[in-house]
């Protein structure tokens, strides 16, 4: 021991192993407070976590490794926890010691892993969660008698409330000192090292704990086969409700304080394009990344609070069967259905998913789901083009149209997960296991800072990009520059700008491309601009038809309608192509945002360039079809 | 509860496939039969031969499953679990 009392000049490292629901992140939260860092394992989906112990003198890292029961590979998560304890994982230096994190209330499964990880022989201090669980249920718990008996030095804590916490951030500081763990009987296999576990329980007295009669009572509601689905059905409705209106508010201020900015800033600045730079490509991208933040507050508000009550996995547990028959899992519906609003955060939501496997498949699928960003785009085309009409008398054309619209997302979604895990994905289905924790009350603090680090997980990791390249585009869009010509009105000269733009030249180019699809240049340059975000296809539109403002929705749909080709003088644009467009939206995956956020999520650009491939080959082929059977029809 | 792993019971003697164990009805985990072990996930996670279990319910839909085994419960898909055999009967 005492070789190892050097003054050390680096860093401590410790980590934090447990099983999923230990409760081990809920202490690590409370270890290190706001230092955390959250990014990935070089190359993988698996969450790395790091942060600095609170309250030391002495500078200590923990790390918080990915949730396990076992520490011999199998999963990726446990192919990272094998590799990091045994100091083969590259970029991940040794480790001063190693910090089992055990739920008291389960100890005859969690002292199994234990056993595993004493086999590594580094140093091993024991934590035992939720001890005052322990208690409300009859049974007792002496971290002493536990610590005599393996040896090894254990605390027992309740880590949302601070309850023993003192001793823990003091040991933390010098894993050498800990007591090293007494000499035990081999055991190779799970029979040997359960039975190990069982003699263990019975010696401290760990009885049987008496049921946790509240979740017993909660459970036979909202598992029960009608109830529980209806307050499933019910949870979601709200969740999908709550992103879809409440975060409206919240964006429309975001969006109208951009504006009002960036008025201001033209007003106050000389006109140039150093002004547009900043109005159009700097505030506007800033405007545009912020706009995401209310949606994402909401739904992690939502996501965490269901999870910190227990809800979350019985959600999955009822709808894991249908989730099944496409190869999800029912951790997937969620981030699924986030996906309705934003794709942003649904697939930020995929976290959630334990199985890496699973995960990739949703986040792959994820931008099929009809996300709010499309409707405006579907609502000034259908509005334009589809007949004011109700079919049968009662329903609505337009509004027929729509929901195919939205039906068609979803049906591609699962459809795509299927055949994913048919093909590309291949392989046997990630083992699906998943505990149902007891109810618990969440608490508010907690609840606040797991929403601030998803809040600022996003604006580190994809702010940045989302800005840069709404900064390209902008470029693209207003370069080379023409000079106004005071002779024509505003509109007329923001419509000779893009013209001449590099946008438009690759619009004209795009022509033969899409010709076939029923688009002219025009559709073209907007589909370039709705890479940064596909509602900008809408005011591209307006400042290709020099209509006023975007905002102006009635000119520029009676614009689109009156569009003549010169050349022959027929309508440019009509239902058949605008059907063709709305499919095109169906498919594509117009937004760097999901992509940047793909990228980050997996570890990757491989997986969102695939992604963009394949969803870019479909929504051609889709459009083609649409086009020239409705075209064909109509004609 | 202790598990009674030597519980001399030859192989197939009262042993019956866990999925067709009733909802409520408690039941240990048997010795598995020479060339089928138990999948080495289950056992990590505790199912390990003498090890009291029972069936807490089934999810609305029929499945997955909830199980009750070492003082917790677990969600399995029944095709996980369909290749273990228990013996009815409490442990006690």
């Amino acid at each position: 021991m005492s070789a190892a009392v050097e003054l050390v000049d680096r860093p401590v490292r410790v980590a934090l192993v447990g099983a999923p629901n230990a409760g081990k992140t809920t202490l690590f939260n409370a270890l290190t407070g706001s230092s955390a860092r959250v990014g990935n394992y070089p190359g993988v989906t698996v969450e790395r976590r790091e942060g600095t112990l609170r309250h030391s003198p002495r500078p200590v890292r923990v790390l918080d490794l990915p949730g396990t029961y076992s520490v011999v590979g199998e999963t990726l998560d446990e192919q990272i926890v094998e590799k990091v304890l045994a100091g083969r994982l590259a970029g991940e230096s040794e480790l001063d010691g190693i910090v089992a994190v055990l739920d008291a209330t389960t100890l005859r499964r969690g002292l199994g892993l234990l056993r595993e990880l004493l086999k590594t022989g580094r140093p091993i201090a024991l934590v035992l969660t939720m001890i005052d669980e322990v208690r409300a249920r009859g049974g007792k718990i002496e971290p002493a008698r536990l610590s005599a008996l393996l040896g090894i030095p254990v605390l027992g804590v309740v880590g949302h409330r601070g309850v023993g916490m003192d001793p823990l951030f003091r040991i933390l500081q010098e894993p050498w000192r800990w007591s090293k763990p007494l000499a035990l009987p081999p055991a190779d296999d799970a029979v040997a090292r359960f039975a190990w576990v069982d003699e263990v329980c019975r010696k401290i007295g760990a009885e049987q704990l008496e049921p946790d009669t509240r979740t017993d009572r909660i459970d036979r509601l909202l598992l029960d086969p009608l109830a529980g689905v209806a307050v499933f059905g019910l949870v979601m409705l709200l969740l999908f409700q709550s992103i879809f209106s409440w975060a409206v508010p919240a964006m429309n201020a975001i969006d109208a304080g951009f504006g009002e900015l960036e008025r201001a800033s033209r007003a106050a600045l000389p006109a140039g394009w150093l002004t547009d730079l900043w109005t159009d490509g700097v505030l506007a991208g800033v405007g545009s990344v912020l706009v995401f933040l209310p949606q994402i507050a909401i739904l992690f508000t939502f996501i965490h609070l269901l999870q910190d009550v227990g809800y979350m996995a019985r959600a999955a547990f009822v709808v894991d069967r249908v989730m099944g028959w496409v190869g999800l899992q029912g951790r997937s519906f969620v981030p699924l259905l986030s996906c309705y609003a934003c794709a942003v955060p649904g697939i930020m939501a995929t976290r959630t998913i334990q199985s890496p496997r699973e995960r990739l498949a949703t986040i792959l699928v994820a931008p099929f789901m009809t996300c709010s960003a499309r409707l405006p785009v579907y609502t000034l085309l259908i509005a334009a083009f589809v007949p004011h009409r109700a079919l049968l008398g009662v329903v609505g054309l337009q509004g027929l149209v729509l929901f195919a619209l939205y039906l068609l997302g979803a049906a591609t979604a699962l459809g795509s997960a299927a055949l994913l895990g048919s093909t590309l994905l291949k392989g046997k289905p990630s083992v699906f296991y998943m505990e149902l924790p007891p109810y618990r009350w969440p608490t508010v603090r907690l609840l606040a800072r797991q929403v601030w680090h998803s809040a600022r997980a996003f604006l580190k990791r994809a702010g940045t990009i989302i800005l840069a390249t709404s900064v390209v585009l902008w470029a693209l869009l207003s370069f080379p520059r023409s000079a106004p010509d005071p002779a024509r009105t505003p509109a007329e000269n923001a419509r000779a700008s893009l013209e001449a733009s590099v946008a438009a030249h690759v619009g004209h180019a795009l022509e033969p491309a899409i010709a076939p699809l029923g688009f002219d240049w025009k559709i073209g340059v907007g589909l370039v601009a709705s890479l940064a975000a596909r509602e900008v296809i809408v005011a591209t539109l307006a400042q290709t038809y020099a209509v006023a403002s975007k905002d102006d929705f009635a000119g520029l749909r009676d614009a689109l309608r009156s569009d003549v080709n010169p050349a022959t003088g027929k309508p440019e644009f009509g239902l058949p192509a605008a059907l063709a467009l709305c499919v095109f939206f169906v498919f594509a995956l117009q937004c760097t945002s999901t992509m940047v956020v793909m990228a980050r999520e997996t570890g990757t650009w491989r997986w969102p360039a695939l992604a963009f491939g394949y969803m870019l080959a479909l929504a051609w082929t889709a459009s083609f079809v649409t086009y020239q059977l409705t075209s064909r029809l109509a004609g | 509860m202790q598990a009674a792993a030597a519980d001399a019971t030859a192989p197939g003697d009262g042993e019956v496939p866990l999925l067709a164990l009733a909802v409520g009805a408690r039941a240990r985990i048997a010795e598995p039969r020479p060339g089928l072990p138990i999948p080495q996930r289950l056992a990590d996670l505790g199912f390990v031969p003498g090890t009291e279990l029972w069936i807490v319910r089934r999810a609305p839909f029929g499945d997955p499953l909830e199980l009750e085994l070492r003082g917790y419960r677990l969600c399995l898909r029944a095709e996980q679990v369909e290749s273990l055999r228990v013996i009815p009967g409490a442990a006690r």
